[in-house]
């Protein structure tokens, strides 16, 4: 409390105001979302979307509808991948995967529960 | 006639000798009336004696004999009923029967012309006794008789065994001996008959066969799912983020997809370089043909006054048609001096071809010169011209655009003679019926009271309202137009019908009296000499009672006009396919309530007379002391040309810059840049009089000079001063106009002073942009806007600098003070001592102080 008093006799009213969001903001904030934050910031990022194994988002940066047809079908995308490369070699995984396009480049991020979907804007 | 049921007929046979002894010939004595005939039995019994077998009547010789009347009935047998062609009938009740049946038919007959009138009178039928005619003979024959008795067995049981139950089973008939008795067949030698020969016919047949199946048939049904995809809903979100194995996973996978961010941020590895190297190679003509080639030139050879060329526009939609507004070339004091005569000329605008360079296609008649005029973009049958005297005139060629739709370019001539060479007509006929007259004018007292130095339609995506606030146009036509004239005021102009708020009567009956010529259109009936602006706003310099005089306008909606061709084309076309064309429909947008624009900027350029440019605002707002709506400050003026600002022109590439020509230099601003501008050119030796934007280039713009020279400037080829210079003509270039044909031509228009309108073909490379010329020219721009900031900054910090070495040398000069102040009291005191001494000296010298021997000493 003694913080915040100092802070409220240097500066100004608005400035506080700001100061106190950003502290409240700091205590829920994890780390999940300074991760996702971080990636956001890229330059050219257009959206960023974690999915789930079964192809439900749980976090994303774009509007709903768009989400969803993203995440269905960069997760059946993946699914096949995968299988695509373990059937030629069984003991191998997919680690990443890259579609460029002309627009955009959609990256996409797998793991055993989640899936990491980023799309960039990669020409300047 | 026993077998046939009739046992008293029968028939006859009588030789014509016969009938000659009885007198029965067959067509004498019989009639169709009186078939039958008596005949006495004792001469049929003599005629028997006579001929015995021979007689005719030999077969019924017995039943004459037992005949018990004395006369028998002979009937004629016409129709060989019973077989002969006569016949005898045997009993007198048949006799009688027919003879009453013949006579019965008699009777009604004699009746029946009597009995017509009466009423038919219903009679019972009475029973009579049945008179057997024979009947009952075949009902015996044909019926079943019982030939013999029939047996009757009785069968009983044992009388003990009454009322036991019975019990009945079978038996074989043929194992029980002697059960039945039966006489079996045997094949009898005698009776078999052996077929030796057989008479057998063949048919080949093919073998067909009939065969049927059900299917079940399936007919294509319509069937539709919908479905919605799985989401989390908010609180499974928040403990799914919250979890562990998420944090985890991203830890591990941020790496990765940041290492491919940063991989396309340093580089794109799929760019071709080799590719980008190279320029485009299909072009087509010579790369160092820089010249603009001559094509065609028009003057209007009919009229005999010196004329010039004021405005030029190309027509939006139809190719190789360009429209010219003619004024004529005197002052204003010669003006006054001929006006009278200048009153029986029309004034036109001309509308040229490319395929006849010497008649114009049509010609529109103003009631004055005509100063600026502009093709409405949504419907390019409507123009608006801004004329001398002030009023806007309106022209509607709606009814005339067949005559000029069909007109192509090039050097092929259409067949359609509708108009013939000048010479050949009567001039007099002829020249009434090309002009078209104008719709509707303004109203002359409320609009501008000097020349319309510049016109536009605005946007047909917003429009305005008194109070300058900006709406949507539901209407999606252009009807609004924007004006400025040199009274120093520019004023917003509306086309459709304004609800009149004061009744004027008499007004209205001065108006009526006015007849209209029968040939012009009524689209614009409701404004003709009652048109009011819809907001006027002057501008004033401030607290002075001086006003800017404004010579042109540029909103900010204006460089979608170039681009909209297309647009044009199809909404030209939607009007032609059968919807009723807006413009005769202009009531219909006033109903609607509209809809305020948020952020919409209604910022706009103006040039003035006095080479200033002008960035200021359209909204009026309430002046707190008089309460009158009043136009705002302008934001920014700046006064960077030497003479009057003639083109104020907003890139077709990018919305927010603007070329300004005036004087004798260009200038190019950025919109928000309020510093200055990013260009100012260094004088011309000549003054630049018009210029105009290249529609294709974005580095690229020409300029006319007053010599009739054209000065190309590019970009990004030298910025200090024009690219190219080329000569048109030899006087003074009012109007440049370019215009895109089709992907290969591109057409400049050049007006001079003289009234000749110059077509020049614009060579491949000043049409043709390089690659990436977009982005070049964008970062020049940026460049200049950083240096402008950068010119600003340095400003800035040298006026910190220059602060800062005027302290330091205010410093220098106290700190020099400060010390000679010391020394001063040092020096001062020395010389107070000096003097003292001094004084001491004299004094001793004059012997007034006796020298005490201490000081000697």
């Amino acid at each position: 409390m003694g913080v915040f008093l100092n802070i409220i006799l240097f500066g100004t009213e608005v400035t506080t105001k700001t100061l106190l969001a950003n502290y409240h903001l700091d205590l829920f904030q994890t780390e999940v979302e300074e991760t996702l934050k971080r990636i956001q910031s890229h330059k050219g990022v257009i959206g960023t979307m974690v999915v789930n194994a079964e192809g439900i988002p749980i976090r994303t940066t774009l509007d709903n509808s768009t989400t969803v047809q993203y995440a269905g079908l960069l997760h059946q995308l993946t699914m096949k991948a995968k299988s695509t490369v373990r059937d030629i070699d069984p003991q191998n995984d997919l680690t990443f995967l890259r579609i460029r396009s002309k627009k955009h480049e959609i990256m996409v991020a797998p793991d055993k529960e989640y899936l990491l979907i980023v799309i960039q804007n990669p020409c300047e | 006639m026993e077998s046939m049921g009739h046992p008293e007929i029968f028939p006859l046979v009588l030789t014509t000798k016969t009938q000659e002894i009885f007198n029965c010939r067959v067509n004498e004595d019989f009639t169709g009336e009186q078939p039958y005939k008596l005949l006495k039995k004792e001469d049929i019994i003599e005629d028997l004696h006579n001929r015995a077998a021979v007689s005719d009547f030999y077969p019924v010789k017995k039943i004459v004999q037992e005949y018990p009347g004395s006369e028998l009935l002979l009937v004629y047998d016409k129709d060989f009923k019973y077989g002969l062609n006569f016949y005898l009938i045997g009993t007198e009740e048949g006799k009688e029967s027919y003879l009453n049946a013949s006579e019965a038919p008699e009777e009604p007959e004699e009746h029946k012309e009597h009995v017509i009138e009466d009423i038919y009178v219903y009679k019972p039928p009475v029973s009579k006794p049945w008179v057997s005619l024979g009947s009952e003979k075949e009902i015996e024959e044909q019926s079943v008789k019982e030939s013999t008795k029939q047996i009757t067995y009785m069968i009983s049981r044992k009388r003990s065994a009454f009322g036991a139950p019975i019990k009945f089973s079978d038996h074989n008939a043929s194992s029980i001996k002697d059960a039945y008795i039966e006489c079996t067949a045997y094949p009898d030698k005698n009776f078999t008959v052996k077929q030796l020969e057989k008479d057998v016919g063949m048919q080949v047949v093919p073998k067909v066969n009939d065969i049927s199946t059900q299917t079940k048939w399936t007919y294509p049904k319509n069937a539709s799912t919908q479905y919605y995809p799985r989401e989390f809903s908010e609180e499974e979100k928040e403990t799914l983020g919250q979890s562990k194995s998420l944090t985890d996973f991203l830890n591990n996978m941020s790496v990765s997809v940041e290492i491919a961010l940063q991989q396309n941020e340093i580089m794109n590895a799929f760019i071709d370089d080799w590719k980008c190297l190279a320029e485009e190679e299909g072009t087509f003509g010579d790369k160092t043909d820089t010249h603009l080639k001559e094509y065609q030139s028009f003057t209007d050879l009919h009229n005999l006054t010196e004329k010039t060329i004021t405005c030029v526009s190309w027509h939006p939609t139809i190719n190789g048609l360009i429209a010219v507004s003619v004024a004529v070339r005197l002052t204003f004091e010669d003006r006054v001096h001929s006006s009278g005569k200048l009153l029986l000329q029309p004034s036109l605008i001309l509308f040229w071809s490319f395929s006849d360079p010497i008649h114009p296609q049509l010609m529109l008649e103003s009631p004055d010169d005509i100063f600026c005029f502009e093709f409405c973009p949504s419907d390019p049958n409507i123009i608006a011209g801004g004329c001398i005297n002030g009023q806007i005139v309106l022209w509607d060629i709606t009814a005339h655009a067949d005559r000029i739709e069909n007109i192509k370019t090039g050097v092929s001539r259409s067949k359609k003679a509708t108009l013939k060479p000048m010479f050949l007509l009567e001039p007099e006929s002829n020249k009434e019926a090309m002009y078209i007259r104008h719709c509707a004018v303004s109203s002359i007292e409320n609009g501008h009271k000097k020349v319309i130095t510049d016109i536009h339609w605005l946007s047909d995506t917003f429009e305005i309202n008194r109070m300058g606030s900006v709406f949507e146009n539901r209407s999606e036509i252009c009807c609004q137009l924007v004006t400025c004239s040199a009274d120093c005021t520019i004023c917003f102009w509306d086309i459709r019908p304004q609800k009149i708020l004061t009744p004027q009567p008499t007004e209205k009956k001065k108006e009526e009296s006015i007849e209209i010529p029968y040939d012009i259109p009524s689209t614009f009936l409701h404004l003709d000499l009652s048109w009011k602006p819809l907001t006027k706003i002057r501008l004033s310099k401030g607290e002075t009672s001086l006003e800017h005089c404004p010579t042109k306008i540029s909103l900010s909606e204006e460089h979608l006009l170039y681009k909209s061709q297309e647009k044009v084309l199809v909404q030209g076309k939607a009007t032609k396919v059968g919807e009723i064309n807006p413009y005769q429909n202009l009531e219909a947008g006033l109903a609607n309530p509209l809809k305020p624009i948020e952020d919409f900027s209604t910022k706009f350029f103006t040039g003035t007379e006095e080479g200033e440019v002008i960035y200021t605002d359209w909204k009026m707002e309430r002046d707190p002391d008089t309460g009158r709506l009043m136009a705002k400050k302008p934001v920014n003026l700046y006064t960077v040309h030497d003479g009057a600002v003639h083109t104020i022109q907003r890139s077709p590439f990018y919305k927010d810059i603007i070329l300004t020509i005036g004087g004798w230099n260009v200038a190019i601003w950025k919109e928000d840049v309020v510093i200055g501008p990013l260009l100012q050119s260094c004088c011309a030796p000549k003054r630049y009089t018009s210029g105009h934007w290249s529609l294709t280039r974005p580095g690229v713009f020409y300029v006319g000079r007053e010599d009739g020279y054209i000065d190309i400037w590019d970009l990004l080829e030298k910025t200090h001063e024009p690219a190219q210079s080329q000569n048109i003509c030899v006087t003074m270039i009012t109007y440049i106009k370019p215009w895109t044909l089709s992907a290969r031509q591109q057409f400049i228009a050049i007006a001079d002073y003289y009234g000749t309108l110059h077509i020049l073909e614009i060579p491949w490379t000043l049409s043709h942009p390089s690659t990436n010329e977009i982005a070049s020219v964008n970062y020049y721009f940026e460049r200049e806007v950083k240096h402008l900031e950068y010119v600003e900054q340095r400003k800035k910090i040298r006026e910190q600098e220059k602060q800062e070495m005027d302290l330091e040398t205010e410093k220098k000069k106290a700190k020099t003070y400060h010390k000679s102040k010391e020394q001063l009291e040092a020096e001062l005191k020395m010389d107070y001592d000096n003097y003292l001494e001094l004084e001491k000296t004299i004094l001793i010298n004059l012997g007034l102080i006796k020298v005490s021997e201490k000081d000697i000493l």
